[in-house]
């Protein structure tokens, strides 16, 4: 008698890792909550609303209530953070702590299928968290125009074109991931504060700006915007889209190889 | 039991019982400069148990992953249940079962969950993967534990959960790469009787282990593999007649006078063998060879006649003991 197993269509294969992974999630969410919903919502308490109340409207904001303003922005900073954490650890745990991966690929699943799944899954986790967030918000008021649902694709694209490197580092390093923390402290909080999130860059020195230009946040930060306010000519728009799927693809390529060249030893 | 095993190929009636399951040339393993597997010549024919035994890094898991169409092969030739793992991986691992040395378990999922999220993988349905966990986790007297979380599950349970994991399909073949390293006895003689149930039913067996006793214990056939080559070949009873004598007689002396005892016993056995804490002398007839040494003046501080096992033949093939 032969064996029932079969190696699924790989579109399935696809869906069962997700399956896996969402499996856990349910068991997990709570624990997500406090990072994916909480932050956010000081952010904008403390800055959009206590800082924020002290500024005011003018050309800056677009001449918006500087919350108005701020809240696409944390929307793609939030994205950003989400994309990046659920790229780092748990990828790192699955080759290196509980070696998940290993157990995924023994099975008729490959190593192509298993990436593809494990980066819509991350996209999944940021539009869940950026749905909550702003569901929350929109009950503060901080925002004003439907459109702003414009905003998630956005601001998913812009954190996906973070967190497939994240992923790449994750599949690379061997140790404890001390890696992260530097990424986190050197890229990921510098970029938050410097990359138009708070303010346009054009407060920023003219020396300094293109070192917001390279970074996903701000290309995110101004289709958001766009997105909700509402000025943009098409070509800019679609400058921005191609930049952060370029960067996406890029991480993505790269985390593959990556991915491969651990799984297959 | 019966009924855990009932999807277990039982009789292997319409294929011949020597159909060939594995069979490798001249396979081959390269990480970098590195040649982990250098060029075997392995068949394992349906029914087997079949192992693989040698030290720590002889090659072993490096020939396991590549049985297992995980990692693909440097050179030579490999079909796995008559395909090639190159071009056929995911339905070679489709009726495949791998235990890997490490356990691998989702561990912040439930045992039960565990076994219907693999299950998944291998294409059976939501009803079909529920019923197979529940009869997996009875195999694996786990069944008081199916719903709690795997993390603080201890090693003999995780591993035994392990093992029914890979048995969620059904497999053909089962790899198991060292599959009780690292337990305490106890747990190592339950996981030993799941695998006999499992041959008794009739599921190949490929394992690898550093451990005789555990070859002896399951391998109908194995191979003794050395820095990725493999240097003898034969059921265990036939490895030990060949390369070892009947009994061995162990003697064991204050450090600094077994050196000055070697030439006192050399020509009482066959075979002396030198070890850093003790002699061991190859012989038919260990208790007369003891007393002829005993009328020489040799005065060990503890003597032990024994059987030959495959750790001799190790030991007479590479010049070196299996666990260090």
């Amino acid at each position: 008698m032969a064996s029932v197993g079969r190696a699924v269509h790989p579109v399935a294969s696809v869906g069962l890792v997700l399956e896996n992974l969402w499996t856990w999630y349910r068991r997990n969410w709570r624990a997500t909550v406090v990072s994916s919903l909480l932050t956010p919502l000081m952010f904008l308490g403390a800055m959009g609303f206590g800082l924020g109340s002290q500024i005011r409207p003018g050309p800056v904001t677009a001449n918006l209530p500087y919350v108005v303003y701020l809240a696409p922005a944390v929307l793609v900073m939030l994205s950003t953070q989400v994309a990046a954490s659920e790229s780092s650890f748990p990828v790192l745990g699955s080759f290196k702590w509980d070696q998940r991966y290993f157990a995924i690929t023994a099975t008729p699943v490959s190593v192509d299928q298993l990436v593809t799944a494990q980066f819509l899954w991350v996209a999944l986790r940021v539009v869940l968290s950026g749905l909550a967030y702003l569901a929350v918000a929109s009950l503060f008021g901080a925002f004003t125009d439907v459109r702003v649902l414009l905003a998630v694709p956005v601001s998913v694209l812009a954190g996906l074109a973070f967190g497939t490197w994240v992923m790449a580092l994750a599949a690379t390093v061997s140790d404890e991931g001390n890696a992260f923390g530097n990424v986190f402290r050197f890229v990921l909080v510098p970029m938050s504060l410097f990359a138009g999130t708070f303010y346009p860059i054009t407060q920023l020195p003219v020396w300094s700006r293109p070192l917001a230009w390279v970074t996903p946040l701000w290309h995110g930060n101004e289709l958001a915007r766009a997105a909700e306010f509402g000025h943009m000519d098409a070509l800019t728009a679609a400058g921005h889209l191609a930049y952060l799927l370029l960067l996406t693809a890029g991480g993505l390529l790269l985390a593959r190889r990556r991915f491969h060249v651990r799984l297959k030893v | 039991m019966r009924d855990a095993l009932s999807g277990v190929p039982a009789s292997v009636a319409g294929v011949s019982d020597d159909a060939v399951l594995v069979q490798a040339d001249g396979l081959v393993k390269r990480f970098g400069d590195f040649e982990a597997v250098r060029g075997i010549d392995v068949k394992v024919r349906r029914g087997e148990a079949f192992g693989f035994l040698g030290p720590n890094g002889a090659g072993k898991s490096s020939t396991m992953r590549m049985i297992a169409c995980t990692s693909p092969r440097t050179a030579g030739e490999l079909r796995v249940l008559g395909l090639d793992p190159d071009r056929h991986g995911p339905r070679i691992r489709a009726r495949l079962g791998m235990v890997p040395q490490q356990d691998n378990l989702d561990n912040e999922l439930t045992a039960r969950q565990n076994l219907q999220v693999y299950g998944r993988y291998f294409g059976l349905s939501r009803p079909q993967v529920r019923a197979r966990a529940t009869e997996l986790l009875e195999f694996a007297q786990l069944t008081d534990r199916a719903d709690d979380q795997v993390e603080p599950l201890s090693g003999g349970m995780k591993r035994r959960l392990t093992i029914a994991r890979s048995l969620v399909n059904e497999p053909e073949l089962l790899l198991l790469d060292e599959p009780t390293t690292g337990l305490d006895p106890q747990a190592r003689h339950l996981l030993w009787d799941r695998l006999f149930r499992l041959k008794q039913s009739g599921v190949t067996l490929i394992v690898t282990t550093h451990y005789m006793d555990e070859a002896e214990q399951l391998c109908d056939r194995l191979v003794v593999m050395d820095g990725g080559r493999i240097v003898a070949e034969g059921s265990p009873a036939a490895l030990i007649a060949e390369h070892s004598s009947r009994e061995v007689l162990e003697l064991r002396f204050p450090l600094d006078e077994q050196q000055a005892n070697v030439p006192l016993v050399r020509d009482l056995a066959d075979r002396v063998e030198v070890l850093p804490d003790r002699l061991l002398l190859y012989t038919a007839d260990g208790e007369s060879v003891l007393g002829a040494a005993n009328r020489r003046g040799v005065r060990p501080i503890s003597s032990l006649v024994r059987r030959a096992t495959l750790e001799d033949v190790f030991l007479r093939l590479t010049g070196r003991t299996l666990v260090d």
